[in-house]
C-alpha cells in the first residue's frame, strides 16, 4: 500500500468526506433500485412459484393468476380422468375486503387452498400451523401485515366479506406486491370470504404424478376438459410476472428506475473520483518529474480509488441495510439478496477503477508549465 | 571540469504555423561538474522551457542533450523517468511538497521511488534533512513550515536520489530575503562540498554573489554569457 495514497486520501478530511458521500449515496441508491425490482419479481410471482402447483386449469383467456374467474366445479372429474394426472384439488385466489373490528378496512386476497394436498399452501409458517386452518373460520396471514390489518396475535379476529375470520398462526415472508395482504384459508372456508358456491372453483390446482412429463399431462388435459385453459406452473408465473412487470408497466418504472440509479450511481462515482484525483494532479506531475514511471503512479491512483470503493461499499451497505430492515415495515419489498450485494462490491470497485483510470491520462502527461508553476 | 550536460543547436517551438512560438531558438551550451550555473532573462524568455528540456521533463522539437554522456534525445518516452530519476533533482518555485506528507516522508518519497525504503530509507531521509537544517521539523507537515524551510525540505528532497544535476526554477522567488539566502547558499554548497551541477533560474540579483556563470537569454537564444570572476578564480 502506498503511503501516498493512504495519506492523500485521509489527509483532508472534507475531501474525503465529499468523496465517500458520493461513492456511498451511488451505491445506495443502485442498492435500493434493484432491491425494489427484484422485491416486485419476486413478490409479482411469489404465490405461483411457491405453489408446489404442477399444472393449473382456469377459466379460458385469465390475463394472471390474480386474475383468475370462476369455472365449474365439475370439471374436475374429466381432468382427473387425464393420463398422468395424480391429483385435481380447487383453489381460489380473489380480492376481498378485510374489516377490522375498529371498523377500518383493507382490501386483501384471499387464498383458499386444499389444506390435504398442501397444494397451493404458503411455503413458510412462522406461528401455528397448516393444519389449523381446518377448525371453522380459521385464517393464516403473514407476520408482516400484523400492523396493517390490525392483528395482535393468534385468536384475532376480523371480518372478511361480512363473514368471520380467526386468525390461527403468521406465515413468514409471504408478501403481497400490491397493498393488499394475502389470507390464506382452506378452500372450504375461503368460500365465503369470497362468495363462491360450492358448483365453483377459480382453479384447479394439478399435481403430476411422478415420472410423468408435464407438458404431456399438460395437453392429455387440455384434450380432455373443454372450457379451460391449462397452464404449467413455469407458464403461470411468466404470464403472471410479465403482466405486473411489462404489461403494468409498474415493474418497467421499477426496472427503469433501477437503470437509472445505476447510471445516476456511476456518474456519481465518476465525478466524484475524476475530482479527487484531478485535485493531486499537481503532485502526480511532481512525482513524475521526479522520476516515478506510469506504473508507480498508476499504483497510488488505484488504491487511492479503490479504497475510497471498500470504503464507500461498507458504509453503503450499513446505510442499506437500515433502510431494507426499515422497508420491512412499509407496502414496499426491497430484497438485498447476497448475490446483489456482492455484484455491488464488484461494481464498486470497477467503477471506482474505471473513473480513476480515466483521470489517469491525465496524470501521466505532465506539462511543465503546471509542475513549475509557482 | 567536466562538461556533465551538453545541449547543442537546441530548438522548441510550441503550436504551428503562424501562431507558432519559438520558446527556445537554438541554444547550445555546457554544464560543468561543480559549478553554480544562473539563467536569467526576461519573462517568456525561454527560461523554463530550456530547464525542462535539460531535465527530460519536455521533449525538443530538435537538437541534441547528452546528460552524462548519453543522448536523451532520442530516448523513448517511457525511459525518461528513468533518466530524470538517476540524474537529475528538481526544485520548484512553488515547493511542490506532498502536503498529506511530513518532511520526513516527503523525502521518503523520493527514496522510495530509488526503492531505498524501511530504515535505510529513514536513516538517509534524516541525513538529508540534516543537511538542510531541519532535523527539528522532520514530523511536521509542510502547511506547518515558513516557505524557507519548505524549500529547503524540497532540496533534501531532491537531493534524496543522489542526483548529479540539480534543476531550480525559480527557487526564491516565494521567499523572503533571508531564507532565499539561506537556500541560495545550500544549493552552493552542492557545487562545492559534493561536486554537482546545479542550474538555477532566477530574476532574484541575490544569486549573482553564489553564481558562477550566468547566462541571460532572449527570445530563446543565449544572449550574453558572463563567467563571475569567483568562478575566474576558481578556473585560473
Ligand atoms: N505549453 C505551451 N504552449 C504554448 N506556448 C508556450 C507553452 N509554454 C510556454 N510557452 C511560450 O513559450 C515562451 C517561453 O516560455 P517560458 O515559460 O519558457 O518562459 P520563461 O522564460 O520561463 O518565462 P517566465 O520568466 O515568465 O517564467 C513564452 O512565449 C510562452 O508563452
Ligand atoms: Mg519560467
Amino acid at each position: 500500500m502506498s503511503k501516498l495514497a493512504l495519506r492523500n486520501l485521509f489527509h483532508d478530511k472534507v475531501r474525503l468526506a465529499v468523496t465517500l458521500t458520493g461513492v456511498v449515496f451511488a451505491l445506495i441508491l443502485m442498492v435500493i433500485q434493484f432491491g425494489l425490482f427484484l422485491g416486485f419479481l419476486e413478490t409479482s410471482g411469489n404465490v405461483v412459484e411457491h405453489s408446489g402447483i404442477d399444472l393449473w386449469i382456469t377459466a379460458p383467456g385469465i390475463p394472471h393468476v390474480n386474475g383468475g374467474s370462476p369455472i365449474p366445479e365439475r370439471r374436475r372429474y374429466k381432468a382427473m380422468a387425464a393420463e398422468g394426472v395424480d391429483l385435481v384439488k380447487p383453489y381460489a385466489f380473489l380480492f376481498a375486503n378485510w374489516k377490522l373490528p375498529s371498523g377500518a378496512q383493507e382490501a386483501v386476497q384471499v387464498v383458499g387452498f386444499d389444506v390435504d394436498s398442501r397444494l397451493g399452501a404458503p411455503w413458510d409458517i412462522a406461528e401455528g400451523s397448516i393444519d389449523d386452518l381446518r377448525g371453522a373460520d380459521t385464517v393464516l396471514i403473514d407476520e408482516h401485515y400484523k400492523k396493517k390489518l390490525g392483528v395482535k396475535g393468534i385468536g384475532d379476529t376480523a371480518e372478511i366479506n361480512g363473514h368471520r375470520a380467526r386468525v390461527v398462526g403468521f406465515t413468514r415472508g409471504v408478501l403481497s406486491f400490491t397493498t393488499a395482504p394475502y389470507v390464506y384459508a382452506s378452500f372450504k372456508n375461503s368460500l365465503d370470504y369470497v362468495q363462491l358456491t360450492e358448483k365453483d372453483t377459480i382453479f384447479f390446482a394439478v399435481r403430476v404424478k411422478p415420472g410423468f412429463n408435464r407438458q404431456q399431462v399438460k395437453a392429455a388435459v387440455q384434450a380432455n376438459v373443454h372450457g379451460v385453459d391449462v397452464y404449467t406452473n413455469e407458464e403461470m408465473l411468466d404470464k403472471t410476472r410479465s403482466y405486473w412487470v411489462i404489461s403494468t408497466g409498474a415493474g418497467v418504472t421499477t426496472l427503469m428506475g433501477a437503470v437509472l440509479g445505476l447510471l445516476v450511481g456511476m456518474v456519481v462515482v465518476a465525478q466524484t473520483i475524476y475530482a479527487a484525483t484531478v485535485d493531486h494532479l499537481r503532485e502526480y506531475g511532481t512525482l513524475k518529474a521526479m522520476g516515478a514511471n506510469n506504473a508507480y503512479l498508476y499504483r497510488v491512483i488505484l488504491q487511492q480509488a479503490l479504497l475510497s470503493a471498500l470504503m464507500g461499499y461498507v458504509l453503503a451497505m450499513g446505510v442499506s441495510w437500515f433502510v431494507v430492515e426499515g422497508s420491512k415495515s412499509g407496502d414496499a419489498v426491497i430484497l438485498m439478496p447476497p448475490a446483489m450485494i456482492a455484484a455491488v462490491f464488484v461494481l464498486a470497485l470497477v467503477m471506482c477503477a474505471g473513473a480513476s483510470i480515466l483521470s489517469i491520462r491525465k496524470a501521466t502527461r505532465i506539462d511543465p508549465a503546471m509542475v513549475f508553476r509557482a | 571540469m567536466s562538461v556533465i550536460l551538453q545541449i547543442r543547436d537546441l530548438y522548441k517551438t510550441y503550436g504551428e504555423g503562424a501562431s507558432a512560438v519559438h520558446a527556445v531558438n537554438g541554444v547550445t551550451l555546457d554544464v560543468k561538474r561543480g559549478e553554480l550555473l544562473v539563467l536569467m532573462g526576461p519573462s517568456g524568455s525561454g527560461k523554463t522551457t530550456l530547464l525542462s528540456m535539460m531535465g527530460c521533463i519536455l521533449r525538443a522539437s530538435t537538437g541534441s542533450i547528452c546528460v552524462e554522456g548519453m543522448e536523451t534525445t532520442g530516448l523513448a518516452e517511457s525511459h525518461l523517468p528513468k533518466v530524470r530519476l538517476e540524474h537529475f533533482g528538481f526544485i520548484f518555485q512553488g515547493f511542490n511538497l506532498f502536503p498529506a506528507l511530513t518532511s520526513l516522508e516527503n523525502v521518503e518519497i523520493a527514496l522510495d521511488l530509488k526503492k531505498i525504503r524501511g530504515s535505510r530509507a529513514r536513516q538517509r531521509a534524516l541525513e538529508l534533512l540534516t543537511q538542510v537544517g531541519l532535523t527539528d521539523k522532520a514530523h511536521e507537515f509542510p502547511e506547518n513550515l515558513s516557505g524557507g524551510q519548505k524549500q529547503r525540505i524540497a532540496i533534501a528532497r531532491a537531493l534524496a536520489g543522489d542526483p548529479h544535476i540539480v534543476l531550480a526554477d525559480e527557487p526564491t522567488a516565494a521567499l523572503d530575503s533571508a531564507s532565499g539566502r539561506k537556500v541560495l547558499e545550500i544549493l552552493h554548497e552542492l557545487t562545492r562540498e559534493q561536486n554537482r551541477a546545479v542550474v538555477v533560474v532566477t530574476h532574484d540579483p541575490r544569486v549573482l554573489d553564489y553564481a558562477d556563470r550566468i547566462v541571460k537569454l532572449e527570445d530563446g537564444r543565449v544572449a550574453e554569457e558572463i563567467v563571475c570572476s569567483a568562478m575566474k578564480e576558481v578556473v585560473s
